[in-house]
């Protein structure tokens, strides 16, 4: 089980309170955690990567275990602490004005 | 009694405005999706309770929102906006190709008979349609690649495609208006464009009278008579009277002929409105006077509207689809302000009262009259 910390715009437009869980096939990675979030939150297609590309939003960051990996390959595992539920998986809408 | 709707789309949320057929009282709704920028809302004329809007983020992108009850409550819908085939490239600021890059939407137009038909401007300008609420987007991309798409170039506010107007007595025809391309008509539902352009002069181009290029802020018609069309450009105020194979302008005795907005009276085709605003680097109004220019001899000749609007340290601007009116036999005329306001004249222009003082900076005001 993952768990996934959503940033409060994206958490409105979702209609979720609080932290997202998803259990997670395979490896987790962030494709595998973005895939199964959109799958249960299509409105968040688009939001959070690219449609097409699949690329992260330039102003969107990925946090865990106080590291940024944001630039890791999407395929990458995720940290064990992650992949095991003991510590969430943040996306993080980035300082940025407004 | 009737009552007015009136949506605001503004930096930072919704808010719909609603009073009796007085327009003395309102109630204020929103903000809806609060901190989201809302350049759009629209009503169908096909079924005033279904409304669409447009809202983005520069973090979280667009999204498309539906509502089926006027506005009480909104489902997001479909928000992929994929240009067709390999989109190409236009020029870019400082004359590079530059690919099309989707980056948000900018007007919605709903079909005249169809709530689930809707059409949406886009930056980088191109034009969209959905035939299913929403949800499925499809570029008619005629426009894009009818031959010129290549030479535009976006203005100081984007390449956006800000403008669309349904022609209700031939529903293969279709206007849309492009900063900094145009104005362009179709004639088969979307499927070949061409530009329409003649008689447009703008010096900020190396050709003044070149067919694609200049800045137009906003096209508005009066339903009963669609080949009349009036244009407010980046300068100068323009008439159509034949669907926009040539232009003229009508610019007469206002103070400036820059400004963003124009709007036709709801029951007098020959009666628009225009909100001048000093120059393109001072985007306010001239002397610090918040003034709306009323013209009943459909250019020429204008008259300004200043009761009720502030008439001195007045530095907002109104932004090209900030203004709207409603169909009431006594036409009412609203429009909103980069300072918050919406003010609205319940006697075609001669009054003026703000509606409301401190929204965000408004975006966008459309008006819908329900019986």
């Amino acid at each position: 089980m993952i768990r996934i910390v959503l940033p409060a715009h994206l958490r409105t437009l979702a209609r979720v309170e609080g932290e997202v869980r998803l259990d997670i096939e395979g490896q987790a990675t962030q494709r595998a955690v973005l895939d199964a979030l959109e799958v249960r939150y299509p409105m968040l297609r688009g939001a959070i990567r690219d449609h097409v590309t699949l690329k992260r939003r330039p102003f969107v960051r990925f946090f865990a275990c106080a590291e940024d990996l944001s630039h890791e390959p999407p395929d990458a595992p995720l940290p064990e602490a992650v992949a095991s539920g003991v510590e969430p998986f943040l996306v993080i809408g980035a300082i940025a004005g407004g | 009694m009737s009552t007015v709707r009136v949506l605001v789309g503004t930096r930072k949320g919704a808010f719909v405005l609603t009073a009796d057929g007085k327009r003395e009282r309102w109630d204020v709704q929103g903000p809806h999706f609060a901190g989201w920028e809302i350049y759009h809302i629209q009503g169908s004329p096909a079924d005033p309770n279904r409304l669409y809007a447009s809202q983005s983020s520069g973090w979280f992108g667009q999204q498309i929102q539906r509502s089926n009850d006027g506005g009480k409550s909104w489902e997001p819908v479909g928000n992929e906006f994929a240009y067709d085939g390999v989109p190409g490239t236009h020029q870019w600021y400082d004359g590079t190709a530059h690919p099309w890059e989707f980056k948000r939407v900018w007007h919605l137009e709903p079909s005249l008979s169809d709530p689930d038909t809707l059409y949406a401007g886009v930056e980088d300008a191109a034009l969209f349609r959905t035939t299913d609420g929403g949800r499925t987007w499809h570029e008619l991309a005629g426009l894009r690649g009818h031959g010129s798409g290549s030479r535009w170039q976006p203005g100081a506010g984007g390449m956006c495609l800000h403008t669309i107007l349904l022609d209700p007595s031939a529903p293969g025809r279709m206007f849309i208006a492009i900063s900094a391309a145009g104005a362009f008509r179709t004639d088969d539902a979307g499927r070949t464009w061409r530009p329409i352009n003649r008689g447009l002069r703008s010096e900020y181009i190396p050709d003044p009278e070149a067919e694609v290029g200049h800045c137009v802020h906003r096209i508005a018609m009066h339903r009963s008579r669609p080949s009349v069309l009036f244009m407010q450009k980046h300068w100068d105020v323009l008439r159509s009277d034949d669907a926009g194979e040539s232009w003229h302008e009508v610019s007469g005795n206002l103070p400036t002929d820059f400004g963003f907005p124009i709007e036709v009276h709801a029951h007098e085709p020959e009666t628009i409105y225009v909100v001048p605003i000093k120059s393109d680097s001072e985007h306010f109004p001239p002397e610090g006077k918040l003034r709306v220019y009323r013209s009943r001899t459909g250019g020429h000749e204008w008259e300004a509207l200043t009761r009720g609007l502030p008439q001195r340290d007045c530095y907002v601007n109104v932004l090209r689809d900030a203004m709207a009116v409603d169909r009431l036999d006594s036409c009412g005329v609203y429009f909103g302000t980069t300072g918050g306001q919406v003010y609205a004249s319940a006697d075609a222009g001669d009054s003026w009262t703000p509606i409301v003082r401190d929204l965000p900076a408004v975006l966008s005001v459309e008006v819908q009259t329900l019986p």
